[in-house]
């Protein structure tokens, strides 16, 4: 880590200012500390927002806004999010640990950066994501854990947060602060295909920061839904494969359907042709594997994470079969 | 703005890069608190901060001013009594090498804390009711962020067992 200078936020318009200088925002810390003293990051001043003031608002519309220094733990543990967003609530229980949960924060968790080895394995591995244009060692390397759908030539990493795949499936909306103004994006969109430029991984612009997440009124398939995580030890690992969803039944029928899946992607994805293929249908396990089917058409596996497919439809149609049977 | 640390005042490091970890071991010499990874993959290093558990290798010194850090060498009474779950450990067998010990401990005590005010975890069947039994398996995925390479989880989660028994009486 090189030597850097460390400032406390005085309030939104002190932590602007200073990120629009140059310095990178600290939120908890758990993944910023890390990439600075691995080497992979770089910073010469950080500003801790994680002590503004976090605060979980109910709209006047039965929304929540979410400030972007509210902690995973706190997040978590809020008895709306519980009550009408329980998707979001256990995709947050299933990261990383209760340690990590209570200093992460919303802001921070959204802007996490991959896990792939090669990208932090600064001295050892090839990485367009750290390296435009070095090259990417996963591609033929151990790529496991890597994407099967909207990957490209130059990069295969995947997002590993859990919480952004349930914002996903939430329509959550991402509250964006800059020198020009305020603005806001869609979650689902805030984060980008890597395409030929990997190290550009969001839309959020230099000097831009993260002021909160807008959870929409919830609708039936929010409130009765879930999250499933599949990993290689029982708890405290990255996805292989995860899925958001929620399911609202009319006279026997799909009314709504939302999922999102984790571990495939550079972002949270949205499977938006799967729950377009579950309107109207009955809700039994051969629709919801025909469903996910349509979404995974594209999907192209690596030499090493063929599996993802299979897991990604069985995982899909074990949540939607339990969200089917569980009461109204 | 000091640090307050097991009770006592202590500056904050000049080096804005200095990890609580390394502040309270190689600054503080309070080497209860162990390094296993450095880099929030084992939990040997768990602290409580402001009486919650967090990794003090992910967390600069300097994001502690102002807070309260509390380490296993700040958990028995004045007179060297051991905290209750200190005890249990002991009686349980909690522990071989020891080393990921001091983490378990913290962990565990801010994770009683945790179900005392109801958060659910994610393997509690009803997200929004909370956890209605302290099943093993609760005990076990909230426990999850704390690694032991001996393998001493059976007598780790007995001696959680018994903490909880004996603070519920
Ligand atoms: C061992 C381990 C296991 C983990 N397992 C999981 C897991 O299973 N699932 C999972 O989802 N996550 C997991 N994580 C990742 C964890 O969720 C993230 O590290 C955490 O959410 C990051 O939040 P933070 O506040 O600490 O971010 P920081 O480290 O403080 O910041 C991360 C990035 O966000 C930027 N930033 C922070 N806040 C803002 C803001 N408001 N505006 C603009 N930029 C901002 C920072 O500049 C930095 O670039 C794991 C982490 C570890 C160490
Ligand atoms: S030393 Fe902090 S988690 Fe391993
Ligand atoms: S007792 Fe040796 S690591 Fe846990």
């Amino acid at each position: 880590m090189t030597p850097l200078r460390y400032v406390r936020a005085a309030d939104k318009v002190d932590a602007l200012a200073r990120v629009s200088s140059g310095a990178r925002c600290l939120g908890g810390g758990t993944n910023l500390v890390d990439l600075l003293r691995q080497n992979v990051e770089q910073a010469s001043e950080l500003v801790d927002i994680s002590r503004l003031h976090g605060a979980i608002q109910e709209r006047d519309d039965g929304g929540l806004f979410i400030d972007a220094s509210v902690t995973n733990a706190a997040l978590a543990a809020h008895p709306l999010v519980r009550r009408r967003y329980p998707v979001l609530a256990r995709a947050l229980l299933a990261g990383a640990s209760a340690q990590i949960r209570n200093m992460a924060t919303v802001g921070g968790n959204i802007l996490q950066r991959t896990r792939c080895t090669y990208f932090y394995d600064v001295d050892g591995a090839r990485c367009n994501k750290r390296q435009p244009g070095a090259g990417c060692d996963a591609r033929e390397g151990f790529n496991r854990y890597h994407a099967i759908l909207g990957a490209s030539d130059q990069c295969v990493a995947t997002h590993p947060s859990d919480m952004c795949v349930a914002l996903a499936m939430l329509d959550a909306v991402v509250h964006l602060s800059g020198a020009s103004g305020d603005r806001s994006v869609p979650l689902a969109d805030f984060h980008v295909p890597p395409g030929a430029t990997p190290q550009v991984e969001t839309v959020l612009l230099p000097g831009e920061l993260i002021t909160g997440v807008e959870l929409p009124p919830p609708t039936d398939a929010m409130v009765r839904s879930d999250y499933r995580k599949v990993r290689d030890r029982s708890s405290y690992a990255f996805a292989l494969v995860s899925v958001a969803g929620g399911l609202a039944l009319a006279e026997g029928r799909v009314r709504e359907a939302r999922i999102a899946l984790g571990g495939v992607a550079a972002k949270p994805w949205r499977a938006r042709r799967a729950e377009a293929a579950l309107i109207g249908v009955a809700p039994q396990s051969d629709a919801f594997v025909a469903a996910i089917r349509e979404e995974l058409a594209d999907a192209r596996p690596l030499s090493g994470n063929g599996f993802k497919i299979g897991l990604v439809e069985r995982t899909v149609v074990a949540v939607l079969t339990a969200l089917a049977g569980a009461r109204a | 703005m000091s640090i307050r640390v097991n009770d006592t005042e202590v500056p904050p490091p000049d080096d804005a890069r200095v990890s609580l970890l390394d502040l309270l071991r190689e600054h503080l010499h309070l080497t209860g608190t162990k390094k296993g990874c450095d880099q929030g993959a084992c939990g040997a290093c768990t602290v409580l901060l402001d009486g919650n558990r967090v990794l003090s290798c992910l967390t600069l010194a300097v994001q502690a001013e102002g807070r309260e850090v509390r380490t296993i060498e700040g958990l028995a009474g004045a007179n060297g009594e051991l905290h209750v779950l200190q005890r249990a450990f002991v009686e349980r067998d909690g522990l071989q090498c020891g080393y990921c010990t001091p983490g378990q401990i913290c962990s565990a005590i801010a994770m009683a804390e945790e179900l005392r005010r109801g958060d659910p975890s994610y393997v509690t069947p009803d997200i929004a009711a909370g956890p209605a039994a302290v099943t093993r398996e609760e005990i076990r995925e909230r426990m999850s962020g704390n690694l032991c390479r001996c393998g001493a989880h059976n007598g780790i989660v007995e001696a959680i067992e018994l903490m909880l028994a004996e603070t519920a009486a």
